[in-house]
């Protein structure tokens, strides 16, 4: 029932955003991702999801923000079509007072990965306005010293602020674009600030690929 | 508004099909006795806008068959997929964002309505004069004021292109010539067949012969010879065809030759744009072909003047008396 829903759904995602689709230097495989992508749509994560191929899609779970998903129609959208992992918003993440809102954050991402499933994170933490990337929160560094084994794929998603901008509940059809890049090379002892910067760089390295 | 699919019909529809397998043929012959580099990824271009024809065909044949609703879904369906194709590659704002959502699904779904309902005087004038005044008053609400005339030209232009003008193909049904009833269908295919082989002709004689290039600066593809040949063919094989339709072998001929002079400039217009926003093609809809709005350019440009010429001649109230 999820998988059929969830293939109506992404079918529709398609039909309306339109996306091509671009893996550069990296292809579509099995073994267990975090994607992380610029942020500017509530369809962002819609659209990343229903691009995979179906048997990716069945492995990976969008997270998403627990505020906007979490009642009626949209609840039963994200969590029961999409197996979503809906997560508090907001944990402001300076170094030093991280909030418990941010640790239950990454434990239950965690928990996802342990359980073998791929991720979709939004690093940013808020939709950006399609311009530029907003700088990163750093619970995916967090994410990583976790488990470092995991791979952590770059995504650029570009025009989907345009189909379904901030505020904005009626879409327009606008043709969108996914890319995919190679995943992230990190030393075993990066840190905070180089994870980081590496990330942000890559996710926006593909925007102009 | 009615047809019935007749012999003449059925007697095109497979000589394009006939025609299609020869392509097919040749194009595959072509490609066993390639050498360089070069002619490689042209001879496979080739072969991908062949193969994309028969898709195209298909689809256009199965409309054909379903009947003017058929048509008029299928017309109204890629003036959607043009208007998108446009709107992506135009910048538009944040502004911008309702009056775009009104333009594809109240504006686009109107205009077919009108015409499938066959009421011409509205379908006539919704966007030139309805849709041409929303649009500026919607902008104004949303507030914001930089760039607006840019912003309001731009949708404008995109709804008359993608939409209005496209929607006379699918129009043509709705003609209703005197002694040509329930047959409009036929009118639909031959400026189709004129129009596309125009384009196709343009291409082959170009690459076969083209030497003077027409506009360099627009599209560096498009040469003298090229241009001639192909819409010497068309014009040819139009007037040849003038059996299938209500006119005489020199209207046939008159007509076809303005539906390719037509279609060239279409081409050549949206090549401008293309060229100002930087890149090659609309889109990536059609292999081989680029997308949806390259391969209909030449029938944005040629479907209306198509269409009021022959209204004008044997619909209008007062119809050219050369016949």
């Amino acid at each position: 029932m999820r998988a059929l829903s969830a293939s109506i759904i992404a079918a529709c995602a398609r039909a309306l955003a339109g996306p091509s689709v671009r893996w550069v230097n990296i292809r579509p495989a099995t073994r267990q991702r975090v994607y992380f992508a610029n942020h500017t749509s509530h369809l962002d994560f819609v659209v990343l999801w229903s691009v995979l191929p179906r048997k990716l899609r069945a492995m990976t779970r969008p997270v998403a923000a627990k505020d906007y998903w979490n009642s009626g129609l949209r609840k039963r959208i994200a969590v029961n079509a999409f197996h979503a992992v809906l997560v508090e918003r907001g944990g402001k993440s300076a170094e030093g007072d991280r909030t418990t809102t941010a640790r239950n954050t990454l434990e239950e991402l965690v928990e996802a990965l342990q359980a073998g499933y791929s991720l979709i994170v939004f690093p940013e933490g808020t939709r950006g306005n399609g311009l530029e990337v907003g700088p990163f929160k750093s619970g995916i560094y967090h994410l990583w010293c976790r488990r470092p084994d995991v791979q952590f794929v770059p995504v650029h998603l570009s025009n989907l602020n345009r189909i379904l901008p901030k505020g904005e509940f009626l879409p327009v059809p606008v043709i969108s674009r996914v890319v995919f890049g190679p995943a992230l090379k990190l030393e075993k002892n990066e840190t905070k600030e180089s994870f980081l910067q590496k990330a942000h760089e890559a996710v926006c390295a593909l925007g102009e690929a | 508004m009615n047809f019935k699919l007749d012999h003449q019909m059925f007697l095109v529809l497979n000589v394009v099909i006939g025609g299609l397998i020869v392509a097919s043929l040749v194009g595959f012959a072509l490609s066993r006795g390639v050498k360089s580099e070069e002619r490689r990824a042209t001879i496979d271009n080739l072969n991908a806008r062949i193969r994309a024809w028969w898709i195209m065909i298909g689809i256009f044949s199965i409309s054909f068959v379903i009947g003017p609703a058929g048509s008029m879904l299928l017309f109204a369906f890629i003036s959607v997929l043009a208007l998108r194709e446009y709107v992506s590659l135009i910048s538009t704002t944040r502004a911008d964002h309702r009056t775009l959502f009104w333009s594809f699904f109240v504006f686009t779904p109107l205009q077919y309505w009108f015409w499938y309902k066959g009421w011409y005087g509205l379908a006539v004038i919704l966007i030139p004069v309805y849709a041409f005044l929303f649009v500026p008053i919607r902008l104004a609400l949303a507030g914001e004021t930089t760039g607006f005339l840019d912003r309001a030209a731009r949708i404008q232009w995109g709804l008359m292109v993608c939409v209005y003008c496209i929607s006379y193909a699918p129009a043509l049904l709705t003609l209703n010539i005197p002694g040509y009833q329930r047959q409009d269908a036929k009118l639909l295919l031959f400026l189709v067949i004129v129009v596309q082989l125009s384009d196709v002709f343009q291409y082959i004689w170009g690459k076969l012969l083209g030497k003077r290039k027409i506009a360099p600066s627009i599209s560096p593809n498009k040469t003298w010879e090229g241009f001639v040949g192909g819409v010497a063919t068309a014009v040819a094989v139009g007037t040849a065809l003038w059996w299938m339709t209500p006119f005489s072998p020199l209207q046939a001929l008159l007509l076809s030759l303005a539906a390719a002079l037509m279609g060239f400039a279409g081409g050549l217009t949206m090549s401008a744009i293309k060229r100002d926003r930087g890149v090659k093609d609309f889109g990536s809809a059609i292999e081989g072909h680029g997308g949806i709005l390259d391969r209909m350019d030449s029938i944005c440009f040629s479907a209306p003047l198509f269409f009021h010429l022959a209204r004008w001649m044997f619909v209008s109230e007062h119809p050219l008396l050369f016949r």
